[in-house]
C-alpha cells in the first residue's frame, strides 16, 4: 500500500476547476514532484494534503486513513513554505523548537532536539539569531530544519527555492536529494522549473489544467512524453505533425506539412489517416554539411535561420523547403571554436527511426 | 511654478493656524488674570489652584478616569475578537453591528439607549455610561486591528498550524504578538474616546452621575470661568501623550483611520 | 484566506471569536435601535417618557407621532435646516482640506507623517473644548469680535455679535469637522500618478485645467468618502447650536435633546431620530454607491486593486 494515496481528488472554486478527478500512489521514501506551469492546480492540491484545504470530491489517505478529518495540525506531514513563513518576533531556535512545544515534548529535551535538527541543516550556531538577520539560503534551511524536527512521515515543498538566485539554487538542489537520502522521509515537491523536477525526483506528476498529463520517471517524462503538453513542457522540443500514411513492422510514417515522410519507430497502433505528432528532442537530430549514406534515417536539407549560442551548447534553428522549423543542438566540446554554422549555410539535418517518439491525437 | 507653491504653502498653513489657534488661545487663557476670556491681563496659576480644590470637578475627573479605564478594557477584548473574526470570516452581521456606531450621528446611539436603560429600569450612572462607551469603543479597536492583520504575513499562521498549533495556540503565540502593538494602541485610543466622549454620555449618564466633559459643558453654559480653560488645557495634555504613545506604538495606527 | 479559513477552522473557535462582540452590540446597539422604532409609534407617558405598551389589554401602538413629524411643517423646516447647515459645512470643509491634503501629499515622505499628526491631533483633544474655544474667540469683548464692530462702525453699521449667530454655529461645525475631511482626502491624493500631470502639461494644459480636469476627477473617490464623514455627523450635532447658537439656530438634534431631555415626548423624539437615522442611512448608502462607481477608474498606474 502506498503511503499517501490521492483518489479522485477534486476542487473548484466558483466556474474554475482547479483540480479534476486527480490520482496518484505516492511511496514511502520517495521524491515525488507536482510539476507544471502556474495555474495547474500543483499549489492547489499541495496545500489539500496539508490540510489548509478541503477536496470538494474524492479522498486523501495516510497509510491507509481518510484525512479530511483531521485539521493541518494533526496531520502527520509537515511544509516548507515559499516564503519560508519564519515566525519574525522568535529566534530560529524558538522557530525550530516551536513544534516540539506543540506537540508537548518535555522541555528538557527540546534544546537537543533543535540542535540536531540544526545540524541536520548545517546551521549549527545559528540558535540565537533572528529571521531578518538571515540570507535567503539561510532562512530556507531554518524552515526545512522547522519542518524535520517532528520526524515527520511527509515534508511538503511549495516552490522552496523559487526565490534564491541560480547558483544557490543548484547548491540547495543537491542539499535537498542528499538530505532526503539520509532522513529517508517522503517529500511532495512542487515547482515549475522542469529542470529542477528533472534532477531531484524519483517520479515526477507533470500537471496542466487541474489534470495529470503523465506520471513517470524523470527519464521516461523526458524521452517518451505521452502528450504533446508534457512534450512541450520538458526541455525544448520538435513537434511534427500530420496525418497517418503508413504502418508497417513497428515503424510508422507520418506526412508532415513542409517537411515530407517522416518515419519513427514506435509501439504505438495509429490508424492511417489519423493523425499523431512525433516529439523529437533536438540533441538527438544530427547536423552536418554532408549526410551520413544511412537512408533508413529521416534526413532533409536547410539552411540555418538562427543561432543561439547558449555556452555550453549551441541551437540552431534550420529552415526547411517547406517553411517548416527543426531546431537541432550542437554541444561546443572543441574549444576556440565558437560556432560550427553560421546563418545562412546551407546544411542537412538528419535523425533515426528510432530517435523520435510517437504520440497520438 | 514657484508663485503656485507659494499660494499651496499659504493656504495649508493657514488651514493648519485655523486648526490650532483656537487650542492655543484656550490653553493662553488658562493662564489669564482675568475672569473674562477677553483680554490678556497677566500670568497667574490661580485656575489651576481652583481646578484642584474644586470637588465637583474632582469627582467628575475621577468618575471619567473609572469609566474610561472599564470601558478601554473590555471594548479592546470584544475589538480585538471583532477585528479577528472581520478578518477571518465573512462576519457580515458583525461587520455591520461594529461598524454602525461609529457611522451614524452619535445623538441617535445616546437616545435609543437612554429608552433601552429605563425600559429596563436600570438606574443611569457610571454603569450605564460605561456600558455605552464599550458599544462605541468597540468599532474602533476593531478597526485598528483588523488593519494590523491585514498587515500580517498570512503563511505564518498557516505554517503555525502545520508545526502543529491549535487555532487557539496559534493566536496565542503567533498572531497575538505580532498584532499587539496594534492592540494596545486601540485601547489608548479607546481609553481617549471614553474619556472625550460628551454626546452619548449625556444622554445615559442621568442626574446624578458628571464626566469631565459633562462637568465642562455645565460650567460653559452656566458659569464660565477660565477653570474650564485650566482643565481643558489639562485634559488636552493628557489626550496629547495618550496618542503619541499610541502612535509610537503603533506608527500605522493613524493611517487605519 | 477567509473561505479556506471556514472550511478548516473549528465551527466553536468561529462562535468563541465572534460571538462575545457580536452578542454584545446586539444587546446594547441593534436592540436600542428597534426598541427606539417601537418607541415611535407609542403614546407618551403622563408624567413623560412611554405610556405602558399594553393597556388594558390591548397593544397600544398608533401613527400618532408620524403624523404630527408630517403635518407641523416646522419640523420639516428644521430638518431642512439641519440639512443646509451639513452641506455648507461640508463644501467649507473640502474648500479648506484641499489645499492641506495636497501639500501633504506632496510633501517629501519624512514629513508626511508629522503633517497627517498634526492635522489629526486637534481631533483627538476634547470635542467641548474645540467648542468652546470658539467661545472665546467669537466672545464680545474678544479681539475679533471688537476688530469686525470696529470696523463696522467705520461703516455707520450696527454692531453685529459674532457669537450666538448662524455663522458661529458654522465656523465651528468646520473646525471640528475639518481632520474628516483632510485624511480621505489626503489618502486619495497620496495615491495619484503625478506623471499624469506632468503628460497632461506636455499636452499643452495649465495649472487651473490640470487640476479640474485631471486632479480634481481623480480624487472624487477621496472627496466622497470625506463629504460622508462630514456630512453625516454635522447633520445630527447638537452640542455646537445649543452652546454656539441663537434661539433661532436650534437644528434638528437640538430638538431631539428637547423632546428627551425637557419635553419628555419620546415618542416623537423617536420619530424624528428615525427620520435622522434613514435620511443619514440613505445618504450614507449613495455615497457608497458613488464612491463605488467612480472606484472602477484607477488613479495611478500602481493602483491595481480598485
Amino acid at each position: 500500500m502506498a503511503l499517501l494515496e490521492i483518489q479522485n481528488v477534486t476542487r473548484r472554486f466558483g466556474d474554475f476547476t482547479a483540480v479534476d478527478n486527480v490520482s496518484i500512489d505516492i511511496d514511502a521514501g520517495e521524491f515525488f514532484t507536482l510539476l507544471g506551469p502556474s495555474g495547474c492546480g500543483k499549489t492547489t492540491l499541495l496545500r489539500m494534503i496539508a490540510g489548509f484545504d478541503l477536496p470538494d470530491g474524492g479522498r486523501i489517505l495516510l497509510n491507509g486513513e481518510d484525512l479530511v478529518e483531521r485539521p493541518p495540525e494533526r496531520r502527520p506531514m509537515r511544509m516548507v513554505f515559499q516564503s519560508y513563513a519564519l515566525f519574525p518576533h522568535m529566534t530560529v531556535e524558538g522557530n525550530v523548537a516551536f513544534p516540539l512545544q506543540m506537540a508537548r515534548t518535555p522541555a528538557a529535551e527540546i534544546p537537543a532536539k533543535v540542535e540536531s535538527a540544526l545540524e541536520d541543516v548545517r546551521l549549527t550556531g545559528f540558535g540565537k539569531r533572528y529571521p531578518h538577520e538571515l540570507s535567503g539560503g539561510q532562512k530556507q534551511r531554518v524552515a526545512i530544519g522547522r519542518a524535520l524536527v517532528t520526524h515527520p512521515s511527509v515534508l511538503l515543498l511549495d516552490e522552496p527555492l523559487a526565490a534564491l538566485d541560480a547558483k544557490l539554487r543548484e547548491e540547495m538542489q543537491i542539499e535537498l536529494i542528499n538530505l532526503q537520502k539520509e532522513v529517508g522521509i517522503t517529500f511532495v515537491y512542487v515547482t515549475h522549473d522542469q529542470t529542477e523536477a528533472l534532477a531531484l525526483s524519483h517520479r515526477i506528476a507533470v500537471m496542466n489544467k487541474g489534470r495529470v498529463e503523465q506520471l513517470d520517471e524523470p527519464s521516461k517524462i523526458y524521452g517518451f512524453p505521452k502528450t504533446r503538453f508534457v512534450a512541450d513542457f520538458i526541455g525544448h522540443i520538435n513537434l511534427l505533425s500530420g496525418s497517418v500514411s503508413e504502418r508497417r513492422d513497428g515503424v510508422v510514417t507520418i506526412d508532415v506539412a513542409g517537411l515530407g515522410a517522416v518515419r519513427v519507430a514506435t509501439g504505438s497502433q495509429p490508424a492511417v489517416g489519423s493523425r499523431g505528432t512525433i516529439a523529437l528532442r533536438p540533441e538527438k537530430i544530427h547536423i552536418g554539411a554532408k549526410t551520413p549514406s544511412d537512408s533508413a534515417d529521416n534526413q532533409c536539407r536547410g539552411t540555418v535561420a538562427e543561432l543561439l549560442y547558449m555556452g555550453d551548447v549551441t541551437v540552431y534553428k534550420v529552415a526547411t523547403p517547406g517553411d517548416t522549423r527543426i531546431e537541432a543542438l550542437l554541444a561546443n566540446s572543441q574549444s576556440g571554436r565558437a560556432k560550427f554554422f553560421e546563418v545562412g549555410d546551407a546544411v542537412e539535418v538528419s535523425w533515426a527511426v528510432d530517435a523520435g517518439h510517437f504520440i497520438e491525437e | 511654478m514657484r508663485n503656485r507653491r507659494l499660494v499651496l504653502w499659504t493656504a495649508a498653513l493657514a488651514g493648519y493656524a485655523f486648526l490650532y489657534v483656537p487650542l492655543v488661545i484656550v490653553i493662553a487663557y488658562s493662564f489669564n488674570n482675568s475672569r473674562l476670556n477677553a483680554e490678556w491681563v497677566g500670568f497667574t496659576l490661580q485656575w489651576y489652584d481652583t481646578l484642584f480644590h474644586d470637588e465637583n470637578m474632582l469627582v467628575a475627573a475621577g468618575n471619567s478616569l473609572a469609566i474610561a479605564l472599564v470601558a478601554s478594557l473590555v471594548s479592546t477584548v470584544l475589538g480585538t475578537a471583532a477585528g479577528v473574526a472581520m478578518y477571518r470570516y465573512p462576519a457580515r452581521l458583525l461587520s455591520v453591528l461594529v461598524l454602525a456606531p461609529i457611522a451614524i450621528p452619535e445623538i441617535l446611539m445616546g437616545v435609543s439607549l437612554l429608552i433601552f436603560f429605563v425600559l429596563l429600569n436600570f438606574t443611569l450612572g457610571l454603569v450605564s455610561v460605561a456600558l455605552a462607551h464599550i458599544a462605541f469603543c468597540i468599532g474602533f479597536v476593531a478597526i485598528v486591528v483588523r488593519a494590523r492583520l491585514a498587515g500580517m504575513d498570512e503563511t505564518l499562521t498557516e505554517a503555525a498550524r502545520d508545526c502543529g498549533a491549535s487555532p487557539w495556540n496559534t493566536f496565542r503565540y503567533i498572531t497575538l504578538p505580532l498584532i499587539m502593538p496594534g492592540v494596545i494602541a486601540g485601547a489608548l485610543m479607546a481609553f481617549t474616546l471614553s474619556i472625550d466622549d460628551f454626546v452619548i454620555t449625556f444622554f445615559t449618564a442621568g442626574a446624578g452621575t458628571v464626566t469631565l466633559p459633562l462637568q465642562i459643558y455645565s460650567m460653559i453654559k452656566i458659569a464660565v470661568t477660565p477653570e474650564v480653560n485650566a482643565v481643558s488645557s489639562l485634559l488636552m495634555l493628557l489626550t496629547l501623550a495618550l496618542i503619541i504613545l499610541a502612535s509610537k506604538i503603533s506608527p500605522t495606527l493613524l493611517r487605519s483611520e | 484566506m477567509s473561505v479556506v479559513a471556514a472550511r478548516t477552522g473549528s465551527r466553536l473557535g468561529r462562535w468563541l471569536v465572534s460571538g462575545p462582540p457580536t452578542l454584545y452590540l446586539i444587546v446594547f446597539f441593534a436592540v436600542p435601535s428597534l426598541i427606539m422604532v417601537l418607541a415611535s409609534f407609542r403614546t407618551p407617558g403622563e408624567f413623560g417618557g412611554l405610556a405602558p405598551l399594553v393597556e388594558e389589554g390591548k397593544l397600544d401602538l398608533n401613527l400618532e407621532s408620524y403624523a404630527r413629524f408630517f403635518s407641523e411643517s416646522v419640523y420639516a423646516q428644521i430638518f431642512l435646516k439641519s440639512f443646509w447647515y451639513a452641506l455648507l459645512t461640508t463644501l467649507l470643509c473640502l474648500a479648506l482640506a484641499y489645499p492641506l491634503a495636497s501639500l501633504i501629499a506632496r510633501s517629501s515622505k519624512r514629513y508626511r507623517d508629522l503633517l497627517l499628526l498634526l492635522v489629526i491631533l486637534p481631533f483627538w483633544s476634547n470635542f467641548l473644548i474645540r467648542v468652546y474655544a470658539w467661545m472665546i474667540i467669537l466672545g464680545p469683548n474678544a479681539a475679533l469680535a471688537k476688530t469686525v464692530n470696529g470696523v463696522l462702525a467705520w461703516f455707520g453699521h450696527e454692531p453685529v455679535p459674532l457669537l450666538f449667530s448662524a455663522f458661529a454655529v458654522l465656523v465651528c461645525l468646520v473646525y471640528v469637522h475639518l481632520p474628516f475631511m483632510v485624511l480621505p482626502l489626503y489618502a486619495n491624493l497620496e495615491k495619484h500618478d503625478l506623471a499624469l500631470l506632468d503628460a497632461a502639461q506636455d499636452l499643452g494644459a495649465n495649472a487651473w485645467q490640470r487640476f479640474w480636469r485631471i486632479t480634481f476627477p481623480l480624487s472624487l473617490p477621496g472627496v466622497y468618502a470625506g463629504a460622508a464623514l462630514v456630512f453625516i455627523p454635522a447633520f445630527g450635532i447638537f452640542a455646537i447650536p445649543d452652546i454656539l447658537g441663537g434661539p433661532d439656530d436650534s437644528l434638528i438634534g437640538n430638538v431631539i435633546k428637547q423632546q428627551f431631555l425637557e419635553t419628555r415626548d419620546w415618542p416623537f423624539g423617536s420619530v424624528l431620530s428615525i427620520v435622522l437615522t434613514v435620511t443619514a442611512l440613505v445618504l450614507a448608502g449613495l455615497a457608497a454607491w458613488v464612491a463605488r462607481r467612480n472606484l472602477g477608474a484607477p488613479s495611478s498606474a500602481k493602483e491595481s486593486r480598485a
